[in-house]
Formats: structure tokens, sequence, C-alpha cells
């Protein structure tokens, strides 16, 4: 694709209001483009440790319990709830639903909302329940 | 109701958003309807590996080597590898194609998004393959 650069762009971004909706359009790109880098990364990393043995998946295993490791873990499950979610909303919309302002405007907040609380909750079930810490 | 919109800009015709596929001689409305689809299918395969980790025991080579030798792991792994690499891709591609405005860097932009998904799912599924079908070693 082509493009005469003597017509304007599209505006994005700078020129709008913010709103819920909006947040969550950009989280959605945000999340997704973090997991797709990062998250993939690790996910790679895990399965390919796992492969080559015993050895190099105590080095994966080493890095993955590094308490400064914690905060990539924390971040890669808040984008993967806020991508699930924000996904989920971008469903219904594709089936030509929730567009009415308040109720558009309510579920991109519930999106957010939730995703927090889903981390909150995943974290809580790691570190209390699972690991007794 | 309110007027998000600044008005500050005058709106462009919308001529220059068709959307790649329909100007590279696909169909736009499929090739809608397939990224949704690997979006479902990549979502129920999410929920897959996040109740299956969570029912593990452990995280040790050994135990998820163990799990993923089983049939019903390993496939539906391999499935979530190919399915995930592919909604990524189309994912990175979109942003860059609203985002990277320059047409050179666009080009490179695209060209490595391909080759790294393309590379790091071929790794993956490998990887879960050799575990797999690799016998009793590791």
């Amino acid at each position: 694709m082509t493009r005469n650069p003597s017509r304007p762009l599209s505006p994005h971004l700078t020129i709008w209001k913010w709103g819920p909706h909006m947040a969550v359009s950009i989280l959605h790109r945000i999340t997704g483009a973090g997991l797709a880098t990062v998250g993939a990364a690790v996910f790679v990393w895990w399965l390919y440790a796992a492969a080559q043995g015993a050895e190099s998946y105590a080095l994966f295993a080493g890095w993955a319990t590094w308490k400064w490791a914690l905060i990539i873990w924390i971040g890669l499950s808040w984008a993967f709830f806020q991508h699930l979610l924000s996904g989920l909303r971008h469903f219904v919309m594709d089936v030509g639903a929730g567009y009415a302002l308040p109720v558009n405007k309510f579920w991109a907040w519930a999106t957010i909302v939730l995703a927090v609380l889903l981390t909150a909750l995943l974290w809580a079930y790691i570190l209390y329940w699972r690991l007794g810490a | 109701m309110t007027d998000a919109r600044t008005d500050k800009a005058p709106l462009p015709v919308a001529a220059e958003a068709a959307p790649a596929a329909a100007a590279a001689g696909h169909d736009a409305g499929a090739h809608w309807g397939h990224e949704r689809l690997l979006s479902v299918a990549t979502f129920a395969l999410f929920v897959w590996l996040a109740v299956s980790l969570v029912r593990l025991p452990a995280f040790d080579h050994g135990t998820v080597t163990l799990w993923l030798r089983q049939p019903l792991a390993a496939v539906p792994m391999l499935l979530l590898v190919a399915i995930t690499f592919k909604h990524l891709a189309l994912g990175l591609i979109v942003v860059v194609e609203d985002y990277v405005h320059e047409a050179g860097g666009r080009l490179a932009w695209l060209a490595l998004i391909k080759l790294a998904a393309a590379f790091a799912a071929a790794l993956a599924l490998f990887c879960v393959l050799k575990i797999a079908l690799g016998g009793g070693a590791g």
C-alpha cells in the first residue's frame, strides 16, 4: 500500500477527548503487543527449556522465580486478563451490540476494573494458597 | 449526547483506509472472519492452558514434561502454539499498519513480524513435539 504524503492521515490519539472506550481500545493494543513480544518470548523460552532438559529448565526456573521477575509475571498476567476481557468486549461489539453510550462506557470501565481484580485474585491464589507465603 | 470529537481538524475521506487484504485481492470479509475465528480459538486454548497449569501439582521439569507427553496435553499445546502465533502476528501487523506510515519502515516491520512469528512458532512446535515424542530421556 502506498501513501500520498500530501494527503492528511486519519487522526488518532492526539485530537480526541479521552474516554473509557478509547482507553480500553488503546489498552487492548498495548497489552496485545506486550503479550505478543514479552509474553511470547517467555512462553517459547519455557517450552525450549523443557525440551532441552533438566539443566536448561533449571536456568529458566531460576529466572522465573527471581523476585524481580515477579514484576514481569504480574504485568503479563494483567495484560492477559485485560486483553482477554477487552477482546470479549470486541466480540460483543462485532455482533452489533453495546454501542449505546452508557452501556459502552460501563463495559469499557468493567474490563479495566475486572482485569485488575482478576490479576489480584490470581496472585493472592498463587502467593497465599499455592505457595503459602 | 456529548460529542467526543474536538473538531480541530476536518475528517479525511476514508478512501485510503481500505484494508490491506482487499487491496491484495483477497476477500476482506473472509479476512475479518478469519481474525475473529483465530481470536475465539486462542481464547479457548488459553482457558485450557490456564486450567491445565492450575491442575499441575508442580512446575518442575519432570512434572511439566510428563504432562506434555500425554496426547491430550501435547495436541492442544501444538494447536495453541500454531493458532496463537497466527493471532499474534495478525495483531502486530494491524498495529504496524495503523501507526507506521513511512513505506520503508512499514515494510521492514511487517517482514520482521512475519519472520519472527514463523521462527518462534516453528521452534515452539518442535519443542513440544520433542518432549511429547522424545521417549524416556529428560
